[in-house]
């Protein structure tokens, strides 16, 4: 019998990751992206590898995921993470207070933190806000966020998973009852289209998953919310910052290679494909960034760029979840053949394929277990040399 | 994004299938403080959307979006327009040279990956300080106190820009014997072999164009002028650590 056909729409991390998790159980894959991988979304995250700190007061269960998710990537990824650890760090009263909670939610979440007097916190990374009252030692990291992915399209690839690029989706295929059963795509580096039929389309198009849907006459809660990042020339720390309260703007900064980066905001957007950057968010991130390293002010700024989160369910920005849903839009919408994967973090990309591998397979009546989470995944330079 | 307004003309290299190649003219009125790949995309979005061009994390990390404007290879994401052109001027966007196109920007960087191993160039590399060396000779002790992502992004710009790669396809390259130098000849003396050949370290000219366009801080040329002392000093200890010949090490033997 020849192997189910499942069609991924979208190269980002969850497309990826899928990709890699269905090729293990025994599917053959194709992964459709309408540019290179990562260039939506994925590409544009900080790189940071969270803990979970960040949510672990406001949003557990995706603090959890976090914490889970980030041990297993730094074990079988090595080749993409800086894995220096995180500091939670209190500037004043109002983070002193949360500190209290953040105890107690990192406690309850099993992620394991230290607290540090200012003269430790200072000693590691001397570039930290002087007056700094209290901080917390916490397994953040950073990843490369290009070869992260590549590491998981690579090891498919190596399963038999095709990736075609510049391959854009067109309209999806239906039967004559509405269900999904292909993909009509432009391949837009030949200039030609293509009707690719399949089992099951997967949709991991993130941000984008609400206009997928829609093309299956299907519909998805997802929320894009942009937010701004700003890089700096020159690397202040080591390990990756967050100011020790509730979430909000520029809160953040992660080291990589010899920049920092600092980010980030939280708003609403209209069209997906080109979000300006504006001006006073970078001022903000200056001010925000430098109340953490007072050194970033007087750093030579190397880039700046929007990052659209897919945040799922109700409400808006901050106060929605972080955390990811698989749905099967035969359960939703009474459309068979089409399953869509959004919301999550970088970080929780390996669970959110093991969660959308489990409803394909349950669907295709594939009884294989999900074997990720132990397995080695390729170089990410691979990805280039093993065939499609 | 500013109030201000630059009138900028894109003329973008096209190319798709078998169709001849030609330039595409995309007259924007745009930010100049935007980065030039923030010009591409913008075409993509708003102009034609058959165009093909890489990018992921617009902030010189990945190494994904390295073209030529003006003749000049850049790391797009980083390259603001202000820099490279004026109001009411060109750019003249181009993909990288000495790789095959693919479509329009997009090149098949397949070789330089494939050489980027064979030289074990690590990813990810060790760093003995908190302090960052600006050029660090080798690998440091394994002591280190952090693991840091490695400085070269594999944006093939150096590739493109070297004029020895232009005439010969299978020079070893800038980005792979630089690789090759932060490896250390002592610690992997097996590459002695890949780096001291006819498409190794004695093939570079000294032209410094890979130093000049390396958005990385990398410096390949100064490290593969560092390379070629390594190999120097590694044949020198194989000349006077040569292993005995046979017969003495029979006669040993029997002793």
């Amino acid at each position: 019998m020849s192997k189910p056909h499942v069609v991924i729409i979208g190269a980002g991390f969850t497309g990826v990751a899928t990709a890699h998790d269905l090729a293990l159980r025994g599917c053959d894959v194709t992964v459709i992206e309408r540019g290179d991988i990562c260039n939506g979304t994925s590409g544009r995250t900080h790189g940071l590898l969270h803990s979970g700190g960040r949510y672990a007061v406001k949003d557990q269960e995706s603090a959890i995921e976090c914490i889970d998710e980030n041990l297993i990537l730094r074990k079988i990824v090595p080749q993409a993470i800086e894995p220096n650890g995180g500091l939670f760090i209190a500037l004043n009263d109002s983070d002193l207070a949360y500190g209290e909670a953040f105890i107690e939610g990192c406690e309850a979440c099993h992620i394991p933190i230290e607290q540090l007097t200012p003269a430790q916190t200072l000693k590691l990374e001397p570039n930290l806000n002087p007056q700094l009252l209290l901080a917390f030692l916490i397994p953040d990291g950073t990843f490369d966020p290009l070869r992260l992915a590549l590491a998981f399209a690579a090891t498919a690839k190596s399963n038999g998973a095709r990736f075609r690029t510049f391959v854009e989706a067109r309209r999806l295929l239906t039967d004559g009852s509405g269900n999904v059963t292909g993909v009509e795509v432009l391949d837009r580096a030949a200039g030609s289209p293509e009707e690719l039929r399949a089992d099951i389309v997967v949709n991991a198009t993130g941000a984008w998953a609400g206009e997928i849907a829609k093309m299956a006459g299907g519909d998805v809660p997802v929320n894009p919310t942009p937010g701004v990042m700003v890089a700096y020339d020159q690397r202040f720390v080591q390990r990756a910052i967050n100011r020790l309260n509730v979430p909000g703007d520029g809160d953040i900064i992660v080291p990589q290679r010899r920049m920092v980066v600092v980010g980030t905001t939280s708003f609403d957007v209209d069209n997906l494909d080109y979000v300006p950057v504006v001006d006073d968010q970078i001022q903000m991130m200056l001010e925000r960034g430098s109340e953490l390293v007072p050194g970033i002010r007087g750093a030579k700024m190397r880039g700046a760029f929007m990052a659209t989160r897919p945040l799922i369910g109700g409400g808006s920005g901050r106060s929605m979840a972080r955390t990811f849903k698989c749905y099967d839009h035969k359960e939703t919408q009474g459309i068979d053949g089409f399953v869509t994967i959004t919301g999550g973090k970088a970080t929780t990309m390996r669970a959110m394929a093991e969660t959308t591998a489990d409803v394909v397979c349950s669907k295709l009546g594939i009884s294989s277990p999900c074997v990720t989470r132990e397995m080695q995944l390729l170089s990410y330079r691979q990805y280039y040399s093993t065939p499609n | 994004m500013s109030a201000i307004r630059w009138d900028v003309t894109f003329v973008v290299y096209r190319a798709k299938g078998d169709e001849a190649s030609h330039f595409d003219t995309f007259k924007l009125s745009i930010d100049p403080d935007e980065y030039v790949l923030d010009g591409v995309e913008k075409i993509w979005a708003f102009e034609d959307r058959s165009l093909c061009f890489r990018h992921a994390c617009h902030h010189s990390t990945c190494g994904a979006c390295g073209m030529r404007v003006n003749g000049v290879e850049k790391l797009t994401c980083i390259t603001l327009i202000r820099d490279v052109t004026q109001d009411g001027g060109t750019l003249k966007i181009e993909p990288l040279r000495n790789f095959p196109v693919v479509s329009d920007l997009v090149v098949d960087m397949g070789s330089l990956y494939l050489r980027m191993d064979e030289v074990h160039a690590r990813p990810v590399v060790p760093v003995p300080e908190a302090e960052i060396e600006k050029s660090p000779k080798e690998w440091p002790p394994d002591d280190y106190e952090y693991l840091r992502l490695s400085d070269c992004i594999e944006c093939g710009l150096c590739m493109s820009a070297c004029p020895i790669s232009a005439t010969s396809p299978t020079y070893l390259g800038p980005a792979v014997l630089a690789g090759a130098q932060q490896n250390g000849l002592s610690r992997n003396p097996s590459l002695l072999e890949i780096v001291d050949a006819e498409n190794g370290v004695w093939r570079c000219h000294s032209a410094y164009e890979c130093t000049a366009v390396c958005p990385s801080y990398v410096d390949p040329a100064r490290r593969i002028m560092d390379l070629r002392r390594q190999v120097v000093s590694e044949r020198l200890k194989r000349l006077f650590n040569r292993p005995k010949p046979k017969i003495a090490a029979v006669q040993e033997a029997n002793r």
